[in-house]
């Protein structure tokens, strides 16, 4: 095999498009970080680092058969499924919540699984089941998704569990769920929103509260949403320029290299340069649909619109709790915000895009 | 595997999955215009209100530090206090050259050797954009000089601030501990806790003692001040304000004149002494000698008076009281005597003969007497009296270890008492179960033999034995043993007691009770081993000595204080309560290194009762009085 062909070979699943969206919001990811973290390179060295891991299995899993992914549905979620049980009962506390299961030899957090594995399990089901498609099918599988959800919520951890309900429920969606249900669930989640309110937890109150009030808290919760607001606005139209945020680098912005690193990019890249990352966003958004439109089976359809959806909503939360439409619940902005874990999770999604695409060929015949 | 669809069936599918998949493209231009339009109006439409925010006119939120609450005993007597005072603070953002800026104000105010090293301490521990103090309680013409000359140093900035102050020093260190800068460690607990908000601005938090224990209800609850500032920093309007709350008072059980004088009558003995009031539970004096000045840590010790403290050979910063380990001695006694009566193993007027060594049936190991040649015939009343012991081999022996374990932790042994004092520990009760799980070793019957005198394997605080002695003068019905006595709030002016219920009633039958009591009166009348423990008080008084060895003597060898080091000389113990009839106190003192219990221990007792019963401090008896009294073990 000459070079040329061992070369053609290792991109031959690799969707150029996609990598050039995600490519360049990596990129930038790296050079927020490091002005994030007041110009030092610890932080951005380790995104490398966790960048380079997660495109080795965005790799791996561009690589594999479609009928090996779909294989793997079932194992995921019913693995899935005993880690969160097991972390319910044996999990470790921090900050409050019960997220994490000790393993002895490292820490998980069973809940990041489940956003690839309960959507890929739904979409397993709605296969299995694609011929005699009745309304009990959309029940089991809205089952499917409520029990990972309120093992979740109990954790209690209301960023993640309403992703994975909204991955869920695009998938539901997609399946083509009826629009009456649709409209009679939307009622009905709005009538029992007095009683959800209810349940949430005393901090989650605190912080949707804090949507309509942030001063009446502002050492504490409410601390965030006014500093990032002050970031975002204060950066203008054309921004404070690169390294220069005051808000960044006075100290005032909480959490400036995870959750709220948007306001970081947005103090000192202004108008111009959020157009330019939702620009890039919606990039890899319309790649996504367009991978969507070709796939081949109803398990590859609904799962690439499931994760290509999902991610939007992702980039949406973030950058809208940042800039004070949504409360604070903890999200953090696909592909730039500091963490391995999360980064992990999305280049397997953008893998099983892959995969989708460049397989349907052999798929088709 | 596809399963067989029909064609036209699998085209409208296709039809409508894509219609959907319209309807999602259509969602997210949504969100994307939802967002667009927000950037604009933040960056856009609002973008000079949040430029002024951030730049000229930025509101800064300023926490007021609430005032930490104050510490008093039970008379009022002020034991930590707040003070106000100025501070010179550097500045780290503002300087490059920390020495140089240090060198250049020594010529304007002293500073010492020490600041120099704490200072260097708290630079090499801090964060970058931190103010740390280099001089504290600077005196008025100090702040004159130095604010004539300020403009020369930008870095440099005085500041008012309240300072903690404990005036009864190394005396009640122990009890009331010391506040010092908040750790990075503490910063994490803060968080996890949610108290983050509430310590902004806040430089101290409660280490050790009181001040740890009680850390929530002396801290207060930090207010805030949202100020417009001007680009140069300073404040130009105050916009709103929320006033801080003071933090709680605390109102101790302490007798501080008492502690003072328990203290003093330990001359240079080390040690411990807990006095209990048997009906509440209230601790009258908490005691661990030495102790240290806790002042100096407020700011962060310099390390060679660190050193100096860690590394002697005194231990000054363990609390004895508290903390502090040993073997419980004769002092447990009484305690095994009413074991014995409880299982009847012994009749009160079974007699013994003490011939002044004992042997387990079919064992040729000696357990020796204290007393050479024995005591005799003995009944319980004078094994305690003269505490004999053979007659508690025996006993121990009859009792058998899983009886003893069973009725010693009803008083408490070999658990945390519970006082409101973190850090307790719990001593060391020894049973079969505990052996096997500890050394994976059967329990002979030789250990149990040891325990009847309380030696071998078994430890006990000085705090639970007072707590054991408290319950036993109450007549087996034990209070929650507490320090604090009341929780005063500032702001509502509610006040907070702290328990005095029964924490539970050991229901021993009242001869049982009354056999051992009298016995105990009868060791500080002649014929017991602290008869001058008693000489000239007109109150009665019961009590126990002990002995707790610190090296094990070897079969055959025999114990002689002048032979062995002093550090390795026996420990004194001294249990009591008074008055005999109806207990108003109770008490253990523990003597390190002191010999026997009823030379050394007992007078210290004494003093203290005197004190606390009578309000006078008697002449101390000279030595030859305490030789001609006699005494022992």
């Amino acid at each position: 095999m000459t070079r040329r062909q061992l070369w053609m070979r290792i991109i031959a699943h690799i969707d150029r498009q996609l990598l050039l969206g995600i490519g360049l919001l990596l990129l930038t990811s790296l050079l927020v970080l490091y002005s994030a973290d007041n110009a030092s390179w610890d932080r951005p060295l380790n995104q490398v680092r966790n960048i380079v891991v997660a495109l080795a299995f965005m790799w791996l899993i561009a690589n594999l058969p479609l009928h090996y992914l779909i294989r793997t549905a079932m194992p995921i979620y019913v693995l899935g499924m005993i880690l969160l049980i097991g972390v319910a009962l044996f999990g470790d506390i921090s900050h409050g919540a019960r997220r994490w299961l000790n393993l002895g030899v490292t820490t998980i957090q069973p809940s990041e699984l489940m956003k690839i594995g309960v959507p890929m399990m739904m979409a397993w089901y709605f296969e299995k089941h694609e011929a005699t498609l009745t309304l009990k099918n959309y029940f089991v599988a809205a089952l499917l998704l409520v029990m990972p959800i309120a093992l979740i919520a109990r954790q209690p951890d209301l960023g993640t569990s309403l992703l994975i309900t909204a991955s869920g429920f695009y998938v539901l969606f997609l399946a083509g769920l009826s629009w009456r249900v649709i409209i009679t669930l939307t009622v009905a989640a709005l009538a029992s929103a007095p009683v959800l309110w209810k349940m949430l937890h005393e901090y989650q109150r605190h912080r949707i509260m804090m949507l309509f009030d942030p001063s009446q808290d502002a050492l504490g919760n409410g601390y965030h949403t006014i500093q990032a607001s002050i970031a975002v606005g204060s950066g203008g139209i054309i921004g404070k320029g690169y390294l220069n945020g005051t808000q960044t680098h006075l100290d005032f912005l909480p959490e400036r290299t995870t959750d709220f690193i948007f306001a970081v990019y947005s103090e000192e890249f202004g108008l111009i340069g959020n157009l330019f990352l939702l620009g890039l966003y919606a990039f890899v958004v319309w790649r996504g649909f367009i991978i969507t439109s070709h796939a081949s089976t109803y398990f590859t359809r609904l799962m690439a619109g499931s994760i290509t959806l999902t991610f939007a909503t992702y980039a949406f939360v973030n950058m809208g709790m940042v800039s004070g439409i949504l409360p604070v619940v903890g999200v953090p902005l696909p592909l730039i915000s500091y963490g391995g874990t999360s980064m992990l999770t999305l280049l397997l999604g953008f893998g099983m895009l892959m995969s989708i695409e460049t397989h349907k060929k052999l798929v088709k015949t | 595997m596809m399963k067989p669809v029909e064609f036209k069936n699998h085209q409208r599918e296709i039809f409508h999955f894509h219609l959907r998949l319209v309807v999602g493209i259509g969602f997210v231009s949504v969100l994307l215009a939802i967002l667009l339009m927000r950037f604009f109006y933040l960056q856009v439409v609002r973008h000079n209100y949040y430029q002024t925010l951030s730049e000229s006119n930025r509101i800064s939120i300023v926490p007021i530090v609430p005032n930490r609450g104050l510490i008093l005993d039970r008379n009022g007597e002020v034991l930590a206090r707040n003070y106000s005072g100025y501070t010179l603070e550097i500045n780290q953002t503002k300087t490059t050259d920390i020495e140089a800026t240090v060198n250049e104000l020594s010529k304007l105010v002293e500073i010492t050797n020490k600041d120099r090293k704490r200072f260097k301490k708290l630079l090499a521990e801090s964060h970058s954009f931190e103010t740390l103090v280099i001089r504290n309680r600077l005196s008025d013409e100090e702040v004159a000089r130095f604010a004539a000359q300020q403009y020369r140093f930008p870095a440099v900035e005085i500041k008012a601030r309240l300072f903690r102050d404990y005036p009864f020093g190394a005396k009640t260190s122990h009890l009331i501990g010391y506040i010092g800068r908040i750790n990075d460690t503490e910063v994490s607990q803060l968080e996890e806790d949610d108290l983050a908000a509430n310590y902004r601005g806040s430089d101290y938090i409660g280490k050790t003692g009181l001040e740890q224990s009680y850390e929530g209800d002396l801290h207060g609850t930090t207010g805030i001040e949202q100020v417009e500032v001007d680009a140069g920093g300073r404040a130009v309007r105050m916009v709103s304000r929320s006033a801080p709350v003071s933090g709680n008072t605390l109102v101790l059980s302490i007798d501080v004149k008492l502690q003072e004088i328990a203290e003093q009558s330990f001359g240079n003995y080390r040690g411990a002494l807990v006095a209990i009031d048997p009906n509440t539970g209230e601790v009258l004096a908490f005691v661990s000698k030495p102790g240290y000045d806790p002042n100096p840590f407020i700011d962060g010790i310099d390390t060679q008076s660190w050193d100096e403290l860690n590394n002697s050979p005194d231990v000054p910063l363990n609390n004895r009281a508290l903390r502090g380990q040993y073997p419980p001695g004769s002092t447990i006694k009484p305690f095994m005597a009413l074991a014995g009566l409880n299982f009847h193993t012994r009749k009160p007027e079974q007699t013994i003969n003490d011939p002044g060594v004992y042997y387990l049936p079919g064992s040729s190991r000696q357990y020796r007497d204290w007393r050479a040649g024995g005591h005799g015939s003995v009944n319980m009343f004078k094994a305690i009296q003269m505490s004999c012991d053979t007659y508690f081999y025996g006993l121990a022996t009859e009792l058998g270890i899983d009886n003893i374990a069973n009725f010693l932790s009803r008083f408490g042994f070999g658990q945390k008492t519970g006082l409101d004092l973190e850090g307790e520990t719990s001593g060391l009760l020894p049973s079969q179960e505990w052996k096997t799980k500890r050394y994976q070793q059967i329990w002979y019957p030789g250990d149990t033999v040891s325990v009847g005198i309380g030696q071998g394997y078994s430890l006990v605080t000085p705090m639970q034995l007072a707590f054991a002695t408290a319950t036993l003068a109450n007549n087996g019905v034990a209070y929650k043993p507490h320090l604090v006595k009341e929780v005063q709030s500032p702001r509502s002016s509610e006040n907070r007691s702290i328990a005095t219920e029964p924490l539970f009633n050991l229901n021993i039958p009242a001869k049982d009770l009354d056999l051992v009591r009298r016995a105990m009166v009868a060791v500080t009348q002649p014929g017991g081993t602290a008869v001058y423990a008693s000489l000239g008080a007109p109150y009665h008084i019961a009590g126990k000595t002990g002995t707790a060895q610190v090296v094990a003597m070897k079969q055959g060898e025999k114990y002689d204080a002048k032979k062995v080091d002093e550090r390795l000389r026996d420990h004194a113990w001294f249990i009591a309560y008074a008055p005999a009839e109806k207990p108003q106190i109770a008490l253990v003192v523990l003597a390190e290194n002191g010999g026997h219990g009823g030379g050394t221990a007992a007078p210290i007792a004494r003093k203290v009762l005197d004190y606390y019963l009578l309000g006078k401090v008697p002449k101390p008896l000279t030595e030859a009085e305490v030789r001609k009294a006699g005494g022992n073990d």
